[in-house]
C-alpha cells in the first residue's frame, strides 16, 4: 500500500476508459454499415466495467484497487431495415439492414469517457508530484 | 533526551500515512466513475488518525497467530460509503466533481504534512550544525 497503487487504480481507469472511446469509434465508424440479414447487421458495442476487489480473506467489504472490464455487450435494440433494391447488399425482397448504432449515445458516451480519462490523468500526475515531494523531503 | 526516529515527527508521519491512503480511496473512486454498482469509499480522517495512533477508544483483539487478521487493521482501514447527492440509475454513487475536489483538497493536506516534516528536518539541521 503506498501511493505507487495509485499509479496502478488511475492505469486501471485509463484503459477501461480507452476501451470505452475504441467501441464509440467502432460504432461511429460501422453507424452507417449495412448487411443483407438482420443477423449479420452491426450492433452497437459497449464495454461493461467492474471495480477490483481486493482480496483480504472472505471480507465482502474489501476496498477495490482499480477498475476492470468485465466483457463487450452488444445493444439488443431492433435492427432498422431499409427498402433499397438497387444497394448491392440487398436481400431478395430488396432491403438491406442497417446497424442499430445511435449517433447521440455515441457521442454522449465519447465525452463522458474523454472526461473520465482526463480525471484519471490528473490523479497519476498529482499522485507523481506527491512522490516527487516526498522524495525531496527535507530540502 | 533525544527522542526516538518514531516521534521526532510527531503525528505528522501518521497523518502523511492517513492522507495517503485517503488518495488511493479517492482514487479507486475516481477510477470506478462508470463502474455500475460501484460505491464511493471514503476515509474517516479523525478515526483513522486516532487508530494509527493508538489512541482509538474501541478495543482490538489479541493476534497470537501469525498472518491472523487484526481488527485493528480492519479498523485502521477506516472506510465509510459516501452519502450518494446524486446517486445515477445504475447504482453507481460516484460523483466525479466531489471526488475531484476532495482529491484537491486531500493533495494539499498531503503536502502540509510534508511541510511540518520539512520544518521538523530544518529545525534538527540547524540544532546539529549550529548555524543558521
Amino acid at each position: 500500500m503506498s501511493l505507487f497503487s495509485v499509479f496502478n487504480v488511475a492505469g486501471s481507469g485509463m484503459a477501461a476508459q480507452s476501451t470505452r472511446l475504441n467501441t464509440v469509434a467502432s460504432n461511429l465508424a460501422n453507424a452507417e454499415s449495412v448487411a443483407s440479414t438482420p443477423e449479420a447487421a452491426y450492433r452497437a458495442r459497449e464495454p461493461l466495467f467492474a471495480a477490483v476487489q481486493k482480496q483480504v480473506g472472505a471480507n465482502s467489504d474489501a476496498e477495490s484497487e482499480g477498475v476492470r472490464m468485465l466483457g463487450v455487450t452488444e445493444s439488443q435494440a431492433a435492427i432498422p431495415s431499409r427498402y433499397e433494391p438497387g444497394n448491392p447488399m440487398a436481400d431478395a425482397d430488396g432491403n438491406v439492414y442497417a446497424s442499430n448504432v445511435n449517433p447521440v449515445d455515441e457521442l454522449v458516451n465519447m465525452i463522458s469517457a474523454s472526461r473520465s480519462y482526463q480525471n484519471n490523468v490528473e490523479v497519476m500526475n498529482t499522485a507523481k508530484q506527491l512522490m516527487v515531494k516526498t522524495l525531496n523531503l527535507g530540502n | 533526551m533525544i527522542p526516538g526516529t518514531d516521534n521526532l515527527f510527531g503525528i505528522h508521519t501518521k497523518a502523511l500515512d492517513v492522507w495517503q491512503r485517503r488518495t488511493e480511496v479517492l482514487a479507486n473512486n475516481l477510477a470506478n466513475a462508470d463502474t455500475p454498482g460501484y460505491l464511493a469509499r471514503d476515509v474517516d480522517f479523525r478515526k483513522a488518525l486516532a487508530t494509527a495512533s493508538g489512541q482509538s477508544a474501541g478495543l482490538t483483539l489479541e493476534t497470537d497467530v501469525p498472518g491472523q487478521i487484526t481488527t485493528a487493521g480492519q479498523a485502521a482501514q477506516g472506510l465509510a460509503y459516501r452519502v450518494p447527492t446524486q446517486p445515477s440509475m445504475d447504482g453507481n454513487t460516484v460523483d466525479a466533481q466531489a471526488e475531484q475536489a476532495a482529491f484537491a483538497a486531500n493533495g494539499v493536506h498531503y503536502q502540509a504534512s510534508l511541510s511540518f516534516i520539512t520544518a521538523q528536518i530544518r529545525m534538527l539541521r540547524t540544532a546539529i550544525s549550529g548555524q543558521g
